[in-house]
């Protein structure tokens, strides 16, 4: 059997036990959705300063944003800690199976959450709230290497802090009070420009701050990007720190990343 | 199969294996048994390949497991003490996800039906009893036609009927050619299922023979008690017949409360415990 048919199987067996999980339907794909619902519903009238930019526009943005961390890193961060403590981890590592297949697996589950956020995001948006879609082609293509590049960073993160927690339940108590911090710290639930300065310059340091200000670049006017930190959405700046970012979260997985549980070898 | 010298493993200052010798040879079914604690867990995941050792040599199907890789690991079956992952997952969609690592693996109805499972084929993995569960564990390890099979405890925790079962599926892959090493605590477990029984206590090797001589051990000295002057006394000896007639003699007649045993396999087990506790 070859790599391919194995990643494939994989992602397939990963995602239907994700879809049998309702643990995981709640948090990691039904969230957003729910938080969308609600902030549109109390403040999505609301226009941003004098931009005329409805707030629900701006939270679209920063909620696919926070999607990446759900769908990846939050996903991850406790999943693989509860696989790590209930054997999951030590049986695919006592088998044949290549290694890069299980982290496949989790790669592809994350996205199969990620593009059901999205399609219900922008579609629950654009029905209730009256979001608009990107203005351009060019800004659906920056919508998906954002998005992808956002879940490569997200995904190697979580991996990466799935080593912090013995079980699944310590994960969710680690991981949870992170995304939320970057999420309020980012430009998600608040305007960024609003901010402390010194918390705007700590966001600034981590990749959620870059997605949410990358998608703004895609759902919101152009002339919006003056209120921007830096005068305007920065593209190239978000993908340079992103792509830092992938080399980081790979550092941290392959020097950091454990099969057993600690003092299990 | 299985070549082992000087194994020696430390966790800090507790020495969990101690200069341990073990060989299987090929067909052969090895319990190591030992009380909980003795080391045996340890031993079998420096066999395949999980923890690392501090000292001695180990070959597992000719190679190091330290060093081992995928090929390797595709010879071996290896069912862990305990497992609750795959969940979500049905008996079916677990073993095909795993038959496919392997170049050979067995049909899934052929493992469905050797390890009694086809009626729970369709049935999640979370919604199975304790002996099921461990049969799926077992038909995870045997799906790819294993040279050797690893089996820690394997019926830790089953009701006598359970057990039953997973004995039968045991003696079935036995027939089919399978070498097993099997850890248990349980010495009717040894008795029924191996060839031969290596006895560890504290991580050392206290004894290494087959079921039959573990209880022949100490099966020659007899042990005859009986009621003198209120209290019971007893005497250990390898001529009964001869101490019974004599005792006879002595108090006229009829022996009061006369009893005539031979030690059980449990005895000469827990001997050979206590010998390696002392040592």
């Amino acid at each position: 059997m070859n790599l391919l048919a194995l990643y494939v199987d994989r992602s397939r067996l990963e995602i239907r036990a994700l879809l049998r999980d309702k643990r995981s339907i709640t948090f990691s794909m039904f969230l957003p959705i729910f938080l969308l619902l609600i902030f549109g519903s109390v403040f999505g009238h609301q226009e941003i300063g004098q931009s005329g930019v409805k707030f629900s526009q701006y939270f679209v943005a920063g909620m696919l944003a926070s999607g990446l961390l759900y769908s990846a890193f939050q996903q991850l961060a406790i999943m693989i800690p509860e696989e790590r403590s209930n054997g999951t981890l030590k049986r695919l590592v006592g088998s044949p199976m290549p290694k890069s297949v299980y982290f496949v697996g989790k790669f592809s589950c994350s996205l199969f959450i990620y593009v059901f956020q999205a399609i219900f995001l922008l579609g629950i948006g654009h029905l209730a709230f009256g979001i608009t879609m990107p203005r351009s082609v060019n800004l659906w293509f920056v919508f998906v290497w954002v998005s992808f590049l956002g879940l490569i960073v997200s995904t190697l993160l979580g991996v990466a802090f799935s080593t912090l927690a013995k079980d699944g339940r310590a994960a969710s108590a680690l991981a949870t009070p992170v995304v939320l911090f970057f999420q309020f710290t980012s430009g998600v639930y608040l305007i960024y420009t609003q901010l402390p300065r010194w918390m705007q310059t700590i966001a600034a340091l981590f990749p959620l701050k870059w997605m949410a200000q990358a998608m703004r670049g895609v759902f919101l006017p152009a002339a919006f990007a003056a209120n921007e930190a830096g005068g305007s959405y920065e593209f190239t700046k978000a993908a340079v720190v992103l792509g830092m970012w992938t080399v980081v979260g790979a550092l941290l997985c392959a020097f950091t990343f454990r099969w057993l549980p600690k003092d299990a070898d | 199969m299985v070549d082992v010298k000087g194994l020696t493993r430390r966790y800090g200052d507790f020495c969990a294996v101690d200069g341990l010798d073990l060989v299987v040879t090929q067909g052969e079914c090895l319990a190591v048994l030992g009380p909980n604690g003795a080391g045996k867990t340890t031993t079998i995941e420096i066999l395949e390949g999980y923890r690392h050792r501090d000292a001695g040599d180990v070959h597992v199907l000719g190679v190091d497991p330290a060093t081992a890789d995928r090929r390797w690991r595709a010879r071996l079956g290896i069912v862990l003490q305990s497992a609750s992952d795959l969940g979500d997952l049905t008996v079916r969609e677990s073993i095909q996800h795993f038959a496919r690592f392997y170049s050979q693996p067995r049909l899934t109805s052929e493992v469905l039906d050797i390890t009694g499972l086809t009626d729970k084929s369709d049935a999640r993995n979370s919604s199975l009893s304790g002996g099921q569960r461990r049969r799926l564990d077992v038909a995870l390890g045997i799906v790819g036609r294993p040279e050797l099979l690893f089996l820690d405890e394997p019926t830790t925790g089953f009701d006598p009927e359970a057990r039953q079962v997973f004995w039968q599926l045991i003696h079935r892959l036995k027939s089919e050619g399978t070498t097993i090493v099997l850890t248990t605590h349980y010495l009717e477990e040894a008795d029924a299922l191996a060839d031969r029984v290596v006895v560890i206590a504290r991580g050392r090797k206290v004894a290494d023979t087959t079921p039959a001589l573990l209880g022949r051990r100490t099966s020659d000295d007899v042990r005859v008690s009986w009621w003198e002057e209120n209290e019971r006394r007893d005497e250990l000896t390898r001529t009964p017949t001869a101490f019974i007639a004599s005792l006879s003699q002595r108090l006229g007649g009829e022996i009061p409360h006369l009893e005539v045993s031979r030690p059980t396999l449990e005895q000469a087990y827990l001997e050979l415990l206590d010998e390696g506790e002392r040592s």
